[in-house]
């Protein structure tokens, strides 16, 4: 019995990841490779020309999804490394408040968040109205409908899951190895580079696992805040799926992108060194 | 007339919310679809004696089952006047719910049980004479209405609402409200509009509105270019997406909207746009200062479609509803409420009355109503306007795979 445990302990979140993400992606994959249509029925022909054609008809909203999700998790590693240093080491006894603010946006629904900049930003809204008639912007100045906008939705809504892995990584940084490299005459931004910041580096590394795959497959900020210009390939599956019910079309771009994040993913833990991606990712 | 009884507000209050319900809803769909295998199976060329068949023995059940868009029906507090007449009169109780956001959704949804003929959980639904609703058809998932059940359509009905070319007879469906895709513009920016040629004026640059959808935007297209979208053929649709993606090419377009164009209008972001006309009746009757137009080169018509899904469970019940709404004072009800062009045309002078009636704003409100060209349009523009293109299945992709490049390229 007391060999079987690890085993029926796995046995709910096993059969979970089995029966909710093993069996749908087998039955994509099928999907994928069919032809037909709606009406007809699709019947599997192994036609693996669904994948080229889709890849060939939408590479530029695949490589703009791609670039989108390394700018926004470029811009978010930004933003989050300091917040999650100062949480870290000058949060004090406030530390786990400021982490509650920072999961605060959590608590409204994703939708209505990116929906709310909509209003923020408006053309006549409350931020560019009174900047353009104090004459500081142009009168056909706008934010919504750019990259700006769309890139800039992006980091909003997936910056805490950047935050949270560094500060985690950040937090288990023993402050007595940044005493004893002072201690050895290291000034302090060389203990910063010697010492804090290759620590951080697994929760830099899980950061951007958490965030630039989401980032790049959202379709929910260039849906609502995008232009002509910033369909991303996630608003392509959508319609393909949803609206022109091609669902062979969709399961295919669905593959090739998670195709090409995995690829993506592996050089990069590659190139950081990290011996072990998920281990990495787990600590 | 306060805030809560106002409908005009509460529909003010739909795009946003619309836009929320139906992106949230998507995963579920999704999910839904991954699990319903893909067979398609087309329907047999419809039996003579179809509609006896279907209904031979069926009988009323006292229940409905009543699935319909967000605020598309009369509503006081938390009841439904026109339903609760319905209760009373005829001994049917109907559970109503707001089921479908979209009907790309919507579909996705049900097509699974249909395919498999089992229960969706509904009786009655209302779908747009869009690609779903022929791609239902065309899958014989709706069952064939019988006419000599539905007096007060056959007697109240506007002419132009029988017989549509995508479903002759009326054998299926019979619309629930209809409306226009026309021309939404804030005068204050934009000089007079009478022509789709001003979606095209570089004046608007970065300023003008267009639709997401394939055939709203196909048949703008095709319009400008002088072509009777009902009459259309491939040529056409490639000279169409060609002047449409000039317009792109050239910075004009600010977006290709869903249903968020309305408030894009009202805020400020776009001046002129594609827009459906009650969306814009409800905005000028809380004072915003629009216009909407049936440009010279034509309009698109269209009609939200009461439907019983072959498998309902009470589908008596379901056309005694169908029947009941065409009663004009029924009608009334729903017009006053859902802003949109009604089929019952007699309901005009039941508003005016109700207008004699009422006072302060709501008296205001319902002259407006009656008298409103978004609501009881003019002979002259309902001789421009045209509905959607008949799609295939085989010519459907097609047709997407020409005008999708455009609006998401």
């Amino acid at each position: 019995m007391k060999r079987l445990t690890p085993y029926l302990l796995i046995l709910p979140g096993g059969l979970w990841l089995a029966i909710f993400l093993v069996v749908p992606m087998v039955f994509m994959a099928s999907v994928s490779t069919q032809e037909g249509n709606v009406v007809d029925g699709f019947a599997q022909t192994f036609n693996f020309a669904n994948y080229t054609n889709t890849l060939a008809l939408f590479q530029t909203q695949f490589l703009r999804s791609v670039g989108y999700g390394l700018a926004g998790t470029l811009i978010a590693i930004a933003l989050a490394y300091p917040i999650a240093y100062w949480i870290a080491f000058r949060g004090g006894a406030r530390k786990s408040t400021y982490l509650l603010l920072v999961l605060l946006p959590f608590f409204v629904s994703f939708v209505l968040r990116t929906v709310s900049w909509k209003f923020l930003l408006a053309d006549e809204g409350i931020v560019l109205a009174p900047l353009k008639s104090l004459g500081v912007l142009p009168e056909d100045f706008h934010v919504l409908q750019t990259t700006v906008a769309v890139v800039g939705g992006l980091v909003y809504n997936y910056l805490p899951f950047m935050i949270l892995p560094i500060y985690v990584a950040l937090e288990r940084v023993d402050p007595r190895s940044v005493e004893a490299a002072q201690d050895l005459y290291a000034t302090r931004s060389a203990a910063f580079r010697k010492i804090v910041l290759p620590l951080s580096l697994p929760g830099v590394f899980a950061g951007v696992l958490m965030t630039f795959v989401p980032m790049t497959a959202d379709y929910v900020n260039a849906g609502i805040l995008g232009g002509p210009q910033n369909t991303m390939i996630g608003n392509i599956i959508q319609t393909k799926y949803l609206i022109n019910n091609d669902y062979p079309s969709a399961a295919a771009l669905s593959f090739t992108l998670m195709a090409a994040m995995l690829v993506g993913i592996f050089a990069y833990a590659k190139a950081l060194g990290t011996e072990n991606v998920l281990e990495a990712a787990a600590r | 007339m306060d805030i809560r009884t106002n409908p005009a507000f509460l529909r003010g209050m739909t795009t946003s919310r619309r836009d929320a319900l139906k992106l949230a809803g998507m995963s579920a769909a999704a999910l839904a679809l991954a699990a319903c295998g893909v067979e398609g199976k087309k329907a047999e060329a419809p039996k003579k004696d179809a509609v006896a068949d279907f209904w031979a023995g069926k009988k009323q059940n006292g229940t409905l089952r009543f699935a319909n868009w967000p605020l598309y029906i009369d509503k006081d507090g938390k009841d439904y006047p026109s339903l609760k007449m319905f209760e009373q009169d005829k001994g049917i109780k109907v559970s109503y719910t707001e089921a479908i956001q979209d009907n790309g959704s919507w579909f996705g949804k049900i097509q699974p049980q249909l395919a498999a003929g089992t229960d969706i959980g509904f009786d009655l639904m209302v779908m747009t004479n869009g690609n779903q609703l022929q791609r239902a058809l065309s899958l014989g998932y709706l069952a064939p209405l019988d006419h000599s059940k539905l007096p007060n359509f056959a007697a109240n009905a506007a002419q132009k609402v029988k017989n549509p070319a995508w479903d002759p007879n009326n054998t299926f469906t019979i619309p629930w409200t209809l409306g226009v895709t026309g021309i939404a513009y804030n005068p204050e920016f934009v000089d007079e509009v009478t022509s789709m040629n001003d979606l095209w004026n570089p004046k608007y640059k970065g300023k003008v509105g267009m639709m997401i959808d394939a055939q709203e935007i196909a048949n703008f297209g095709m319009f400008a270019l002088g072509i009777d979208p009902e009459k259309s053929k491939e040529a056409d649709w490639r000279k169409a997406a060609a002047k449409l993606q000039e317009q792109r090419d050239a910075g004009l377009v600010r977006k290709y909207y869903e249903n968020d164009y309305i408030d894009a209008l009202v805020r400020g972001d776009i001046w002129i746009t594609m827009a459906w006309s009650g969306d814009v009746f409800q905005q000028i009757t809380e004072g915003k200062n629009l216009k909407f137009v049936v440009p010279q080169e034509g309009a698109t018509i269209w009609s939200d479609n009461m439907c019983i899904p072959k498998t309902a469970q009470n589908p008596v019940d379901a056309l005694a509803l169908m029947d009941y709404v065409y009663q004009p004072k029924i009608a009334t009800m729903l017009v006053e409420y859902i802003n949109y062009i009604t089929p019952v045309p007699a309901t005009k002078d039941l508003v005016l009355a109700d207008a004699a009636k009422a006072e302060g704003e709501d008296k205001e409100f319902l002259e407006q109503l009656a008298s409103s060209p978004l609501i009881y349009p003019s002979e002259a523009d309902l001789a421009k306007m045209r509905g959607y293109l008949m799609l295939d299945s085989k010519t459907d992709q097609l047709f997407e795979s020409i005008f999708q490049p455009v609006t998401q390229g």
